[in-house]
């Protein structure tokens, strides 16, 4: 069991008087020699993610009412929600974060999501990652945008990585992100002279062009190769669970306690489309969120006090249906829920204005409506986190509204 | 710049660097290049050289009548796969029943609670011979796939086949659609892929795997909109018994939705929620048999008891109260023959075998086919192969492969022989298009800037090098047979000769250089003289050369 107490502990932070500090991870950093490289990591629940059974609106009847076969239980009974504030409640398969959140250094926004009116994963996805919403024509990823604006004379080829195969749209664009699936293994697979003909192959035979891209690549797997390998064993006892999302949190982990210079991680994690069989507080909807929790809570256990230079977030296309439909699942919805975990977060609370179940309350008579832009917190955390010094070429013709889900500091 | 727009900008200067003629025109070589690329897996050794002798325009059209190419060898390999010629019913009983089994046996034995379930399966499945696996399903599809792909005379269906299969895309990792596959790819895309889109739409909104997959199998009408349902269990009892209500199922959006936006108009296409949730209504019913009439998945039927008897208006279509399996087929009528659908499809044929982002005017003549030969596939194909957009220089090497074209391409080049399709199949994963493993419903993009990334071209270099030294088991190919042998004595020569022989002559002076300095001429004192052991790195090297990664 993962409790405060762990954290107290592992970082050699004795507990001293009875003053609570706002986040764990903040009094953690302080009191550990951290370089200060700031990161974020980003996750991106592909498929829509039912929000409304993630973080459970259980003080809402109309949340009941709504969902005979699937809602998760009131807190207290059994399969039931573990409480957060009196009305918000977390799926009982996220059980694992609920010390963070108890730590302050969990928060949730509700009602979140992309004012885009559609209900296309395809669509909905490429705004969110374009940070353009309605606007089909933007070329480049928000997070590659935000990088891109902090000039710095030397950068590193690993400042922003993203764990998949195919680079995800949110990161393409000239911040010269790196996609891989397995740090360890990037590179050539044979000698240097097979290796240095490939990179100089493609130096000369599209000078400028192609040759940058490959140039990172080689640059990229010469820092990756030099990286100590000690740092590549999870810490502090942490177990990833298997599977997709606890792979590449692992491989994120080792990247930041390798001083690599990341600054922006992103990875995604697929199976959230829940149109049958979701299930409540057990199920297919429960097994995910299982893996999910226990991969992010492994990810915060591995990183121990560098978690206070680290933030990370949730966020998934859109919500789904308040009503349950006929398979005992859920169709696609509107607003949705991140979550927020790290250093410098304003932990320990539900943020966001809750606009309620209730029939004349619903975006178009069906979902939960949208009260904080997505683009409101990722300012935010462009802001404090990765210190971007404007954002008006990340969120073009949008005037980003702070909500105060970071602390102040 | 952007990263993409970096690669594109290369893409065209080196389109012109090595592409364009002075007059503007391609010349033979490059237009049998160009089809052989396009229009099929990339050239096997000779393969220029033969459609050059018999022209460009006969290859194409025998291409365009795959049906009259025998591809005997091919096809016997095939059928020597043993689900290759089972149907749904047969492949389910034979590799799905032994997992159902083995669950049931195991919920039996952990029961109790002294033996672990999960355990307890694992056991069960152990006793179940090799050849009875499911796994076998899916291995025997992977490998039909690769082979035909590397291996058969009708290129130009396999890439039909691999771009109308992406189109309405089924992933087979959503629970029973990977026993459901082997007939979607046999039995709906195959037969349908030359003749009328409305056809092939048909065929897939009534197979088992796509109503499977996009959870129209379980969508049914609600209870007040099913009447014959309230008539046998009395709406009473149905009221009052909500398990009884709830079993029954209710409506699910979900592939009503992507058959407007992904398979026929198109996202953009005109169409709202409420189209959706109407069509919907209009395809409740349609769904796939279970144990009691002819096993699990095994064929589509359609059940008025859950068909929603109420009226609907779907795209300004009223539907009068009381209809049944014609309102949907009159909507996939509607559909197949909407302008937006055939925009949408001469769009994205466009895309595959013209450029990414191919002229409009182009995409418009193709639509306007498609209009009016009532969805001819071949005739619209035609419009795409035989329009001077096609022929373009500016179209010339212009595309980046995708990971499967690429793989497949390199395997060609070097004249492999694929036994075991597991390493190829394996290698998709890594370079990021693993087969019949597209999750979402949109399928894999046909656009370079989705594919072209660091990590992705790691990858790639990697497989070059496994490939061309035989690293990869099952995969044989020979590259020191690629070249007479007075050329492989002469390093400098080597390099000359296989570039001519992988790439027909499109390897830059630049990289045919760096090769030779790298590889070749190594001039310290401690290397091993040239020696054509060294061929398999020079072809790796080759096959992993920005050259190659265009089409």
């Amino acid at each position: 069991m993962i409790d405060r107490r762990f954290f107290l502990k592992s970082s050699g932070l004795a507990l001293v008087g009875g003053t609570l500090l706002p986040n764990v991870f903040v009094r953690m950093a302080n009191a550990a020699t951290t370089k200060g490289n700031k990161t974020l990591v980003a996750i991106f629940q592909r498929g829509a993610v039912d929000g409304l059974n993630m973080i459970v609106p259980y003080g809402e009847q109309a949340y009941y009412a709504a969902r005979p076969t699937i809602a998760v239980p009131r807190p207290g009974a059994e399969g039931g929600a573990i409480d957060l504030d009196g009305f918000f409640g977390l799926h009982p398969s996220l059980a694992s974060l609920s010390p963070y959140f108890k730590d302050h250094s969990l928060a949730m926004i509700h009602a979140v999501g992309s004012p885009d009116t559609t209900r296309s994963h395809f669509d909905a996805q490429d705004f969110m990652e374009s940070g353009t919403p309605g606007v089909k024509s933007t070329e480049d990823g928000f997070l590659a945008r935000a990088v891109g604006t902090k000039k710095e004379s030397a950068v590193s080829p690993l400042r922003a990585v993203a764990l998949s195969p195919a680079m995800p749209r949110i990161l393409s664009g000239g911040a010269g992100a790196v996609a891989m699936t397995n740090i360890s293994q990037f590179g050539i697979r044979g000698g240097a002279n097979v290796s240095g003909g490939f990179e100089s192959m493609y130096a000369e035979a599209v000078a400028g062009t192609l040759g940058g891209t490959a140039k990172e690549s080689f640059e990229a797997a010469r820092i990756l190769k030099s990286a100590d390998r000690q740092k590549l064993q999870p810490e502090n006892g942490a177990v990833y669970p298997n599977g997709p999302l606890g792979n590449s949190l692992r491989q994120i982990a080792q990247l930041i306690k390798s001083n690599v210079g990341l600054e922006v991680a992103f990875a995604d994690v697929s199976g959230w489309d829940t149109h049958a069989g979701e299930g409540g507080a057990q199920g297919q909807l429960a097994n995910n969120l299982r893996n999910f929790s226990d991969a992010i809570a492994a990810f915060a256990r591995d990183l121990g006090s560098r978690m206070g230079d680290v933030v990370l977030v949730t966020m998934s296309e859109f919500g789904r249906t308040v009503h349950e439909n006929g398979n005992r699942g859920t169709d696609h919805g509107h607003a949705n829920v991140m979550l927020l975990l790290g250093g410098g977060v304003k932990g320990g609370k539900v943020h966001g204005k809750w606009p309620g179940l209730g029939s004349q309350q619903l975006y178009e008579n069906r979902d939960l409506a949208i009260t904080t832009d997505f683009r409101d917190i990722f300012a935010e955390l462009l802001t404090k986190q990765l210190a971007v010094p404007s954002l008006k070429s990340v969120f073009p013709n949008y005037e980003p509204k702070l909500r105060g889900v970071m602390l102040s500091s | 710049m952007k990263l993409a727009t970096k690669l594109l900008a290369g893409l065209v200067a080196f389109a012109m660097l090595a592409g364009a003629t002075s007059d503007n025109k391609l010349n033979d070589r490059q237009r049998a290049l160009h089809v052989l690329n396009r229009l099929a897996f990339g050239p096997r050794p000779g393969d220029v050289d033969a459609v050059m002798k018999d022209g460009v325009g006969t290859w194409i059209e025998q291409q365009l009548h795959p049906e009259a190419i025998p591809d005997r060898t091919v096809e016997a390999r095939i059928a020597s796969l043993p689900t290759m010629t089972m149907s749904n019913a047969q492949i389910v009983k034979t590799y799905y029943e032994p997992v159902l089994m083995a669950r049931k046996n195991a919920n039996a034995e952990a029961k109790d609670g002294e033996v672990d379930k999960k355990e307890a399966r694992r056991e069960y499945m152990r006793d179940v011979p090799f050849d009875k696996r499911p796994q076998n399903v899916m291995n025997d599809l992977l490998t039909e796939r690769i082979v035909r792909a590397a291996e058969s005379d009708r290129q130009l269906n396999e890439v039909m086949v691999d771009f109308w299969m992406n189109h309405f895309n089924v992933f087979a990792g959503k629970g029973i659609d990977r026993f459901l596959l082997t007939s979607y790819e046999r039995d709906v895309i195959r037969p349908h892929i030359w003749g009328r889109f409305e056809d092939l739409l048909m065929a897939t909104a009534k197979s088992p795997a796509m109503l499977f997959y996009l959870d129209n199998a379980r969508s049914v009408a609600a209870p007040e909109n099913r009447p014959m349902l309230a008539q046998r269990f009395g709406r009473r009892a149905m009221e009052m018994n909500p398990q009884l209500k709830n079993r029954q199922g209710g409506l699910n959006e979900n592939y009503a939705r992507e058959i407007m936006e992904l398979h026929t108009l198109g996202v953009d296409g005109g169409y709202t929620q409420k189209d959706v949730t109407e069509l919907a209504r209009v395809l409740t019913g349609w769904t796939i048999t279970n144990e009691r009439d002819g096993g699990q998945g095994a064929a589509f039927i359609f059940r008025p008891m859950l068909h929603d008897s109420g009226s609907k208006t779907v795209l300004g279509i009223r539907f009068p109260a009381g209809g049944g399996i014609a309102e949907g087929e009159r909507m996939i009528h509607v559909l197949a023959h909407h302008p937006s659908t055939a925009q949408h499809i001469a769009l994205q044929l466009c895309q595959r075998l013209v450029a990414d982002d191919p002229p409009p005017a182009l995409v418009d003549r193709v639509a306007a086919k498609f209009l009016a030969t009532d969805g001819d596939l071949r005739e619209t194909l035609r419009t795409v192969i035989s329009s001077p957009e096609f022929w373009d220089p500016k179209s010339y090497r212009a595309k980046v492969k995708s990971p499967f074209e690429y793989a497949i391409s390199a395997v060609r080049a070097v004249n492999a022989q694929v036994t075991d399709a597991t390493p190829i199949a394996r290698a998709l994963q890594q370079i990021g298009e693993p087969l019949y493993g597209a999750q979402p419903p949109t399928g894999y993009s046909d656009k370079a800037d989705v594919w072209i990334n660091t990590g992705a071209l790691m990858n790639r270099l990697n497989f070059a090098l496994s490939l061309a030294s035989n690293k990869l088991p099952g995969v044989h190919g020979d590259v020191v047979a690629l070249i007479p042998a007075k050329e492989a004595a002469d390093a400098s020569h080597s390099v000359e000769a296989l570039a001519q022989a992988l790439t027909g002559g499109n390897l830059t002076q630049e990289t045919r250089a760096t090769i030779k300095s790298r590889i070749v001429e190594r001039k310290a004192p401690t290397e091993d003289p040239w020696d054509n052991t060294q061929l398999p790195t020079v072809a790796g090297l080759i096959l992993g050369s920005p050259e190659f990664q265009r089409q």
